[in-house]
């Protein structure tokens, strides 16, 4: 398990969605979700974000979210990038 | 001989057969000598406000009135209300045309038991929230502005006390929206939702912070309706009654919109000199008279009126020349208020005047085309302009069912999505306006034509516009948005849909918030 | 050609909608440095998802010789971008370079040949390298003038009639004409001013330009007038193209059309005429 620091990525506008991914003491991802939409997609954000996070291989972290209505598609680049911050480890090749 | 004297019999007979008495010089009272001066600032209507509902003989459980026409600076409603809790009164039926963020106080109220039941075309905001949440026992009463004044003028809503915020009154009682003194203070234009309330309510009660020097005309409301006139400092805050200058969209979406949904109007068969036409007061529909505007001198057209929430726009092209006359029933900005009050074609309407169903007269039967927004359409063209997608009410009916229903053609201008909520769906959250009556809906992504006009559709696809089916709209926007969870409905009804015709169309059901 | 900002979710989630004929979805100078990454896992994931049509797709990546531009290229290439769109070019050797790493990245995921290269030029030098640039490979699909950077390279600046600009926009519709490629002419920025937005898409239609960019939905209207072939001219070329269908048929050479020769040079407007007018949508595909 590597090493996690404070990250965050995305923004607060229409759209868009703000992670935040911290170390946590605790094991297992603790999504703490804000959303526009949480009555209809609260569930579906929840999934998008630790099946995204598993896939880079972060498993233990606090995950703090403010969502503004985006899509899936925008919520896995906005996860990918604060994970990518959080743990140093790039998607693509150097 | 001929006397007075002598046909003092007569008199008498006279009197007994008219079923009266005679006239008796002592019991008349002496002539009021003060100069006049005076008095014309001055009336024994003049009053408290608490000394004015103490006059028209409130009691507990009875219907107060209100109207929404200060919009998101109205002072009225909470001021009133507040009284009345202050003087102990309880279970009352709040009778408004509208409810807006405003009127959160309201919330306190009617946790208080002040306020029992509510009647609006809509409600906003946190009180939105609280009632959608199972705020009150009684369910809203959710009314059209058409069916509202229709309701009132049967007996069906009957109001014991109405309390009317104007922009300026005389002693008397002689009112408007606006005002021809320096002293005006905020003038809204049209009263046209409050003219039922005063003309059918038992008591009227004006609410001014404009007490002009009588007579006070021309008037929207009559000194013979009027009980009471009670000055107060301020019915509205003025810089949230209206917005002084046109705002033009610059939401590149809203633009695109609005240039599609002119490209209807001037291809749907009704563009012809003479047309009639009503907007909405959103973005995209103020839009959309822009774009008609410029197709109407270019082709040399003239509307012969414009109806509704009248806006600057509209205002502006009345005064062109592009349209002949304008009706009134809410004046959207200051331009329309100032216009209302000047030009004598700019004519006031009372909500049944504009939109009652069982009005031959009303002005909707004479509108060719209408242009409207919605929350949500479905695969049905039913439209839902009052609930959320969450299912917390957060909008109004307004005259959206009376329109649609009596336009030769209606159009809802809406976005395939808000966000991540969907606005064309399969089924709409809650039935606002049936699609019955609904023609055309333009989205960015296609134009859908209710299959009842297959001609309208014949001419659009003619003219090279992108028609589509509204099942492939519903598809599309479900596909870019994923699957929706249901919504947390509990099983409290707390609002009911009247349809313009008073029959019950929907009920609202309560939303459970999930616990954190 | 409309520039979106590739780090804004929304705008990009609309783009599709007011009917550009291309999308560039921007990694370079409309994002910051420090959200370079974020912005390439939202164009990458963008592309991916978003159903765009028949819109034709481009990526404005950065300079290879900058930490971004590798991953840039294999993000969108991965995501299958049509067009990868180089900035500032001013070799040809740039533009090989570009390709070597499409080539790396299409053989990775087994997609060959798949992804195409639009070139920038926006300097002296690209100028002057321009016709190089434009046959330096065969995915090279088109040129553009980046005119911005051109003039401050030029120590000069924008005025209304494009004084400025003119042999740097022949130059590129030349060297674009000459290698068979499209020319793509430079955004104007001033929103307001429609009227010389009007002007100078009508100056670059006339110097032979195929096209626009634009960095609002509110100007594609104007070049989409602009561009669209006349009813005249429409109703002429098909006439035109009818004569020859006819003279086919009769297996002749020689095409009259009103007693008088047609040659080739006037076929070929005509046929461009055509096109032009079914890419407007004045004309459909059953028409002809």
């Amino acid at each position: 398990m590597n090493q996690l620091t404070t990250s965050s990525a995305g923004t607060l506008e229409s759209g868009d969605i703000m992670v935040q991914i911290s170390p946590s003491t605790e094991a297992g991802l603790h999504i703490d979700l804000n959303s526009t939409v949480a009555y209809q997609f609260g569930e579906q954000i929840k999934k998008v974000v630790s099946e995204t996070l598993t896939e880079m291989g972060v498993t233990t972290a606090d995950v703090k979210v403010i969502d503004k209505g985006a899509l899936d598609c925008t919520i896995r680049a906005r996860v990918t990038a604060a994970a990518v911050r959080a743990t140093g480890k790039d998607v693509w090749k150097d | 001989m001929n006397t007075y004297k002598e046909r003092a019999g007569l008199i008498e007979q006279a009197a007994k057969a008219c079923n009266t008495t005679v006239y008796k010089e002592k019991e008349v009272p002496n002539k009021d000598l003060t100069p006049r001066t005076t008095s014309l600032t001055k009336s024994s209507k003049v009053m408290s406000l608490e000394d004015a509902i103490r006059h028209t003989g409130l009691k507990d459980g009875m219907t107060i009135s209100f109207h929404h026409h200060f919009r998101g600076g109205d002072k009225v409603v909470n001021l009133v209300v507040d009284k009345l809790a202050q003087m102990g009164y309880k279970n009352l039926h709040l009778a408004a045309s509208s409810l807006i963020d405003v009127h959160e106080p309201l919330i306190e109220h009617i946790k208080n038991g002040v306020i029992s039941k509510i009647s609006t075309s809509g409600l906003r905001g946190e009180l939105g929230r609280q009632v959608s949440l199972g705020l009150m026992k009684e369910p809203v009463i959710f009314r059209s502005h058409g069916n509202r004044g229709a309701a009132i003028a049967s007996g069906e809503l009957h109001i014991d006390v109405a309390f009317i915020g104007a922009s300026s009154s005389d002693p008397m009682g002689n009112a408007c929206g606006y005002s021809r003194y320096p002293t005006a203070k905020s003038i809204c234009g049209s009263l046209g939702y409050a003219l039922p309330d005063a003309q059918h309510a038992d008591h009227v009660v004006i609410l001014t912070d404009d007490l002009v020097p009588y007579p006070n005309n021309p008037k929207s409301i009559s000194e013979l309706n009027v009980e009471a006139v009670v000055e107060v400092e301020s019915v509205g805050d003025a810089s949230k009654i209206s917005s002084g200058a046109i705002r033009d969209t610059k939401n590149p979406r809203d633009i695109l919109l609005a240039q599609t949904a002119a490209k209807v109007v001037e291809n749907s068969g009704y563009f012809e000199d003479g047309f009639s036409i009503q907007t909405g007061s959103g973005g995209a529909s103020l839009a959309v008279v822009k774009f008609i505007r410029q197709s109407m001198i270019d082709r040399n057209i003239k509307a012969s009126f414009a109806l509704g929430g009248i806006t600057a726009h509209m205002v502006k092209m009345h005064e062109e020349g592009l349209i002949e006359r304008l009706i009134d029933v809410q004046s959207f900005d200051k331009v329309a208020a100032e216009s209302l009050m000047n030009d004598r074609k700019h004519k006031e309407a009372s909500s049944i005047e504009y939109a009652a169903y069982n009005e031959p007269s009303a002005a909707t039967r004479m509108l060719d085309i209408v242009i409207l927004s919605a929350l949500e359409v479905d695969v049905n063209f039913n439209v839902n302009v009052l609930v959320g997608s969450d299912g917390i009410i957060r909008g109004a009916i307004g005259g959206h069912p009376d329109t649609a229903a009596d336009s030769a053609l209606s159009i809802i201008v809406c976005p395939l999505l808000r966000g991540r909520i969907p606005c064309v769906v399969n089924e709409v959250t809650t039935l606002i306006t049936p699609g019955s009556g609904v023609d055309v809906v333009v989205t960015e992504y296609g134009i859908a034509v209710n299959p009842r006009r297959p001609e309208i559709a014949e001419r659009l696809t003619k003219a090279g516009l992108n028609v589509v089916d509204i099942h492939d709209l519903a598809a599309r926007a479900q596909k870019i948005i994923g699957d929706a969870a249901p919504l947390p409905f509990g099983d409290k009804v707390v609002g009911v849909v009247l349809n313009r015709d008073g029959s019950v169309l929907d009920v609202i059901k309560n939303i459970v918030e999930p616990t954190n | 050609m409309m520039f979106v900002p590739g780090n804004n979710p929304a705008m990009m989630q609309d783009a599709f909608i007011y009917g550009a004929d291309s999308i560039m979805l921007d990694l370079e100078d409309s994002v910051t440095m420090a959200e370079k990454d974020a912005a390439r896992l939202l164009v990458h994931n963008a592309l991916k998802t978003i159903d765009y049509g028949q819109t034709e797709m481009v990526v404005r990546i950065n300079p290879l010789n900058t930490p971004y531009g590798k991953k840039d290229v294999e993000a969108v290439v991965k995501a299958g971008v049509h067009v990868i769109r180089m900035p500032k070019t001013e070799t040809a050797d740039e533009v090989r370079e570009v390709e070597a790493e499409i080539e790396r990245v299409e053989r990775e995921i087994g997609c060959l040949g798949r992804t195409k290269i639009m070139a920038a030029i926006e300097s002296a030098l690209g100028i002057v390298n321009a016709y190089d640039i434009a046959i330096a490979s065969k995915r090279m699909m088109g040129i553009a003038l980046g005119a911005e950077d051109y003039c401050a390279n030029l120590k000069t600046q924008r005025t209304p009639d494009g004084a400025e600009l003119l042999l740097a926009r022949e130059t590129i519709v030349v060297a674009a004409r000459a290698a068979g490629i499209d020319a793509l002419d430079t955004v104007y920025s001033n929103l307001n001013d429609m009227e010389t937005f009007r002007k100078e898409v009508e100056l670059i239609k006339t110097l032979g330009f195929d096209g626009k960019s634009i960095i609002n939905p509110r100007q594609i209207e104007v070049v989409n007038e602009v561009f669209a072939p006349k009813q005249k001219d429409i109703e002429k070329a098909q006439t035109i193209i009818a004569a020859i269908k006819d003279a086919e048929k009769r297996g002749s050479g020689v095409i009259a059309v009103n007693g008088k020769m047609v040659d080739r040079p006037v076929v070929l407007r005509a046929q461009r005429t055509i096109d032009l007018a079914i890419a407007s949508g004045i004309l459909k595909e059953e028409d002809i």
